[in-house]
């Protein structure tokens, strides 16, 4: 499947930004983090702004992005549409949440917090499901990959939760968290290549064509000697020696090098702790960017079949 | 309404099966397609850069031609792809907007123009490629089953016909209501072991498609096999030889 460019800048940027908001509603109450006002008010500012950032680079995906509206109806049988009217929901408690911070009225900042927290959560269990509900593309049709989408959301949320919260002179808790969710999502990321690996497309040519009973089927000649929108959308297909040295940079910023400067400034605290989490958030960022693209990248359309066979 | 409708008993299910043994790979169908449906119920249909390299358009009919089985049993089967107007198709329930949606009445997967937002979802939702955007409107196209012909009380009846159908000139093509096991096509699919596209996937598509049949066994081109002219005897083999010079 082709990477479009507006689709991996928004899944990532948004989910992030959920992440991030999902973090603050939850752990705020807990007193793990920073209580002055400006620290609150300062994450939840950049969750909002990744996430509407995301929100509308999605729509330059479209062809008719002035109809988007419609994109809230049918929240009956589309995971799509569900996305769409989860991620407006989610602002109504989160703009409560900031009034309530700013304002000072503490018992609506947690309980409205902690309705943003959830509205995040659901909002990105939409998005992974939006593809893990696609048949044809058998990379993406696995009860690993919503559960991926949640968990990188949620480690890449804590990377900047980290980071912001350093500025804000608490160091140890958020930190350790980066290390135990990095953990999680690099194992996550190997099983997800392990089963990806193994796994075979959706379907064969043989019964793409209905001609199984005459034994291997392949292809003789396409039906247009230039490329075509199907081609350009399904057709994308990327190297494995180049999808393997992605996949060790992924593994590489997205996960281990934010793990050990996280264990870096857990251990030194101070101007270099601080340094060293805003470092991790934006290598985590830069290597979920990477995984994102390979998630396109490597994933395989049945249509692809009757040219490619 | 993208949740599939409730089609009532015994409402059709229209659709087209395509004869693998005796389609030529002539791109009739695919040209007739394109011509019908440029002024149609989804038209136009835009082409990028027609006039030079490069040249892709829109197209709702493509004729693939494959290679199935091995040695002196393989073969070259010619195979057009369209939508299957599908029974229980992705394509429709993934829809965002209710832009795609199935008619309870006959079947057929249609795409309100003026609702799609062209998003591609139901494009990715396909298993059989059968939808393409239409990059100048920004938005979603597909096989219409002519919805815009099979009903149109202002051509003769015999034309009220899919234009591919009409167009293939080996009548590899066949029109009708596979609801139904007394129609033409329902018996012709009995008869030849029709195939569904990518059963396992759950779509189950109305279409059909007909295999090659099974070769005669032993059956070598008549220019092959001995004439009253092969004749056993050299004696008057020679003689018949030298009388012909
Ligand atoms: S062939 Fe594709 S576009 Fe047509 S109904 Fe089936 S799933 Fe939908
Ligand atoms: S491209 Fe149009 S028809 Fe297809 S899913 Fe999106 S809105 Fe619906
Ligand atoms: S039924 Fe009509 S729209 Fe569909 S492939 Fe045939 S000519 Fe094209």
């Amino acid at each position: 499947m082709k990477p479009a460019p507006s689709i991996v800048f928004f899944t990532v940027a948004s989910g992030a930004g959920y992440g991030l908001l999902f973090w603050l509603g939850l752990l705020r109450p807990t007193g793990l983090l920073p209580q002055a006002p400006a620290f609150a008010l300062t994450c939840l500012g950049l969750s909002l702004l990744l996430i509407t950032a995301g929100l509308l680079a999605s729509t330059f995906h479209l062809g008719n992005p002035q109809r988007a509206w419609r994109a809230l109806s049918q929240w009956r049988s589309s995971w799509l549409s569900r996305e769409g009217v989860a991620a407006l929901l989610t602002y109504l408690p989160a703009l409560c949440f900031g009034f309530a911070l700013v304002s000072g009225a503490s018992g609506l900042a947690v309980a409205a917090g902690l309705l943003a927290a959830l509205g995040a959560a659901v909002t990105v269990w939409c998005t992974g499901m939006i593809y893990a509900s696609l048949k044809p593309i058998a990379q993406w049709h696995h009860p690993i990959l919503a559960p991926g989408y949640l968990l990188l959301g949620a480690y890449s949320g804590m990377a900047l939760l980290a980071a912001v919260s350093a500025i804000g002179g608490v160091v140890g808790g958020p930190a350790s968290f980066i290390v135990t969710l990095g953990l999680a999502g690099l194992v996550l990321k190997l099983a997800y290549w392990q089963i990806v690996d193994r796994l075979g497309p959706a379907a064969s040519l043989a019964s793409a064509t209905g001609l199984e009973a005459l034994g291997r089927v392949r292809p003789l000649d396409p039906p247009a000697t230039e490329t075509s929108w199907l081609m350009r959308e399904m057709g994308f297909r990327v190297a494995r020696k180049h999808a393997a040295v992605l996949r060790r940079i992924c593994l590489l910023l997205g996960f281990v090098l934010p793990m050990l400067l996280s264990l870096f400034a857990g251990q030194f605290g101070g101007g270099l702790a601080v340094l060293a989490l805003l470092l991790a958030a934006l290598t985590v960022l830069a290597g979920i960017l990477v995984e994102r693209w390979l998630l396109f990248a490597e994933a395989t359309h049945t249509a692809a079949l009757y040219y490619h066979g | 309404m993208t949740c599939l409708p409730d089609r009532p008993p015994g409402a059709p299910a229209l659709g087209l099966v395509i004869d693998l043994d005796t389609c030529v790979g002539c791109q009739a169908c695919a040209t007739s397609c394109k011509q019908w449906n440029a002024s149609g119920h989804s038209g136009p249909l835009p082409d990028l850069h027609p006039y030079s390299a490069g040249a892709e358009g829109v197209w709702f009919n493509r004729v693939h031609s494959f290679e199935a089985g091995e040695g002196a049993a393989g073969r070259t089967v010619h195979f057009p792809r369209s939508c299957l107007h599908c029974e229980t198709p992705d394509c429709v329930t993934v829809c965002p907007t209710g832009a795609s949606y199935k008619r309870a009445e006959d079947g057929i997967v249609l795409v309100n123009h003026d609702a799609c937002i062209g998003c591609g979802l139901c494009a990715w939702a396909c298993p059989y490629g059968a939808r393409e955007m239409d990059e100048v409107a920004g938005v979603m196209k597909k096989c219409t089953l002519c919805v815009d012909r099979i009903y149109n009380e202002t051509i003769p009846e015999a034309l009220r016909q899919p234009a591919c159908v009409l167009a293939c000139p080996t009548k590899a093509r066949h029109f009708g209501d596979l609801a139904d096991p007394q129609s033409a096509v329902s018996q012709l699919v009995a008869d030849r072991g029709g195939q569904a596209l990518m059963p396992d996937l759950g779509y189950r598509p109305v279409n059909r498609y007909l295999p090659p049949r099974q070769r005669q066994a032993e059956s070598q081109p008549i220019e092959d096999q001995p004439t009253p002219l092969d004749i056993k005897n050299p004696l008057l083999r020679w003689m018949g030889r030298v009388l012909t010079r």
